[in-house]
């Protein structure tokens, strides 16, 4: 083995997805391969690319903001590559590039947008320098992984620091702000945030229990700011100008991550930028899988909102009136929710309070409907067993629209049995 | 039965530098048990430079980064003798992960500083290389079958003056050689389980309330609540794995 030719390991590589994906397998393995007899596929492939590298980290959001950058850049006439199939690893991105290239190994593409997880962006950057970085948020989420929040931190700032061109960073977030202060000499730095009046809306952790809001003062302009937003309609500041968006996504964390996006996109643009091209996109991209997808089940819709850390709950909390909805939330604590659940108790759940909550679910279903008994919440049924509970749940909640809020794995679940009564896109 | 004007205050120390992993949950499980024993509640916050409510009926504190303790150190310290006579005198108190720490004599950190803890607690906690995370479960006498989540690398040995607040049956606990994990003294707990410690185990808020009441009325006629909930919560987190 060890003799083969590069072009044959790729090709070899290539096989082995092809046979994984008739097997239905992980979506990374063929990317294991590669990694093993040919560690520099990766780092070799992507040089090849006329406008670089553009990695997107951060605790939450990063799904959805891959997305829309994708889009964004798109729209301004770029051919993208991108890791879509969520296995934001190393050998995730391998997997992808096998699957994207030629049979002759050429990467049709422009640039690469790539969502990287914080500890696998780490290793990334150790083997290809990014051209762009977009560093999102620091917020509490798999401390049971990396331990502490100050760990994250570090690891993206780890990410800035190998990143050549430009990184643009959270203007909102201080863990991410001060990150500014680790980028290396000649890169640019940009930001993305938000207008005083919305900034209030946005509490990061530090300021949850305290109730004081960052000082406002020094901050760095910024290159897109969300100002303002009524329902889909959202106004941004970009480079000083006032432009009018629609965004088509839940909740109000997306629509800020929409101003991260825009502003990664104008910088790789430059003047070429198309500023009416971006904005006609901005209103066609939907929500990734899982985040905020809205299915629709016996004629009623039903939004699957992903939940993992607090601040992602009380943001998904406020995005709607609980008394309108049928809800179910489902917690389970498998590695890739966070085994440890005591983040639910960082979460205020008042706002279910009118309304209350139709089904708790999922491993720890007894460990959230104790959380919700804390803040007043009545719970109507308790199942663990998600299969059982969704029956229910859907059978319960006739006329009215449902919102599931679940952990990663109860959302992958879920889907699966969804999938046996609507029509659920396949992730591939 | 007077015992619904009767009232506790129940202080949080350092709620903006110390508090994670739904330390909050402790806070608010235990004002919600006091309430459910028939007592009003007020809950009072003591941040660094705030004037210390020297009449607390019951002090709660929780873990934090090691830059939050790095914030709070220096008022902890001049706090510590007031502290230290509240918690002679009977005060009842939890202190959770990183005050748990502090509580103690010393804290050596893996970057070689020495911070002074104020030694309510005799022991030492020694910076560790590797984290100690997961699920635990552990046996106390007094507290029956303690069950959270650890989540620390520092590394907690206790004096001759202490006694472990609880053994461990799954899980790491204070340190790696010894099957201890938190610390009890007075009416004091220390403890590394988040999870938080309290709503999945209302025994020790039981205790804190009891004492606090105690205290302060002389006598305590416990409620009789409903704890199925608790009960299923306590039994699939005692069968996750580690």
């Amino acid at each position: 083995m060890v003799c083969m030719s590069r072009p044959l390991i790729r090709l070899v590589g290539q096989g082995v997805r092809y046979a994984s994906r008739l097997r239905g397998g992980g979506s990374a393995f063929p990317g294991l391969v590669m990694e093993k007899f040919h560690p520099g596929f990766v780092a070799e492939a992507l040089a090849t690319l006329p406008r670089g590298v553009v990695v997107v980290s951060g605790t939450n959001g990063k799904t959805t903001t891959t997305k829309m950058v994708v889009q964004l850049l798109e729209s301004q006439g770029l051919k993208v590559f991108t890791n879509r199939t969520g296995s934001n690893f190393v050998r995730g991105v391998a997997a992808a590039l096998l699957g994207e290239m030629s049979l002759t190994g050429k990467l049709d593409a422009d640039i690469a947008v790539l969502e990287l997880d914080e500890a696998h962006a780490v290793h990334f950057v150790k083997m290809v320098k990014p051209d762009y970085a977009l560093l999102l948020n620091v917020l509490r989420d798999q401390l049971d992984r990396f331990g502490e929040i100050d760990t994250t931190r570090r690891m993206l700032s780890t990410v800035a620091a190998a990143t050549t061109g430009t990184v643009v960073l959270n203007r909102e977030d201080p863990r991410i702000h001060r990150i500014a202060d680790d980028v290396a000499t000649g890169t640019n730095i940009e930001y993305f945030g938000l207008s005083p009046k919305l900034r209030a809306m946005f509490p990061s952790d530090d300021e949850m229990r305290s109730g004081v809001t960052a000082s406002e003062q020094n901050l760095p302009e910024a290159k897109v700011a969300l100002a303002d937003f009524a329902g889909t309609c959202s106004t941004f500041d970009i480079e000083g100008e006032e432009v009018i968006g629609e965004v088509n996504l839940y909740g109000v964390y997306n629509i800020f991550n929409a101003a991260a996006a825009m502003a990664l996109t104008l910088e790789v643009m430059g003047a070429d930028a198309n500023r009416s091209a971006l904005i006609a996109e901005l209103a066609k991209i939907a929500p990734a899988f899982g985040r905020g997808e809205t299915l629709n089940v016996e004629g009623q819709t039903l939004q699957l909102l992903l939940v993992k850390n607090p601040s992602g709950f009380r943001l998904s909390l406020a995005s709607a009136d609980a008394k309108d909805y049928a809800t179910m939330i489902a917690i389970n604590d498998a590695y890739a929710d966070g085994r440890d659940v005591s983040w639910l108790w960082d979460v205020d759940f008042h706002s279910l309070e009118n309304g209350g909550v139709d089904m708790v679910t999922g491993v720890r279903a007894y460990d959230m409907a104790l959380r919700l008994e804390h803040d007043d919440v009545t719970v109507a049924h308790i199942d663990e067993n998600l299969e059982s509970a969704l029956a229910t749940f859907i059978k319960n909640s006739a006329g009215k629209p449902m919102r599931i809020f679940c952990t990663y794995t109860a959302m992958l679940a879920l889907r699966k049995e969804l999938a046996k009564i609507t029509d659920v896109e396949e992730i591939s | 039965m007077t015992q619904a004007r009767k009232s506790l205050k129940i202080l949080q120390l350092y709620p903006q530098d110390m508090n994670i992993y739904g330390d909050w949950g402790n806070t608010l499980s235990l004002s919600r048990r006091a309430q459910a024993h028939g007592f009003e509640t007020e809950i009072v916050d003591y941040n660094p430079g705030d004037t210390f409510p020297e009449d607390a009926d019951i002090i709660v504190g929780g873990g934090g980064q090691d830059s939050g303790q790095t914030i709070i150190q220096d008022d902890l310290l001049a706090l510590g003798n007031t502290l230290k006579a509240q918690a002679e005198a009977g005060t009842p108190m939890l202190v959770i992960c990183g005050l748990y720490q502090l509580f103690g004599k010393e804290f050596r950190t893996i970057g070689g500083e020495n911070l002074k803890g104020i030694g309510i607690f005799d022991l030492h906690t020694v910076g560790g290389e590797e984290r100690l995370i997961g699920n635990i479960v552990e046996e106390s006498e007094e507290f029956g079958t303690i069950v959270g989540y650890e989540n620390h690398s520092g590394l907690t040995y206790l004096g001759e003056n202490v006694k472990p607040l609880a053994h461990v049956t799954k899980g790491e606990g204070n340190n790696t050689e010894d099957s201890g994990e938190g610390a009890r003294v007075h009416n004091v707990v220390g403890s590394y389980l988040h999870g938080s410690l309290l709503p999945k185990n209302p025994r020790i808020s039981d205790f804190l309330i009891e004492k606090a009441v105690l205290n302060k009325y002389g006598e305590f006629t416990p409620a009789t609540l409903d704890d199925s909930v608790i009960e299923r919560a306590r039994a699939s987190a005692m069968e996750r794995p580690r």
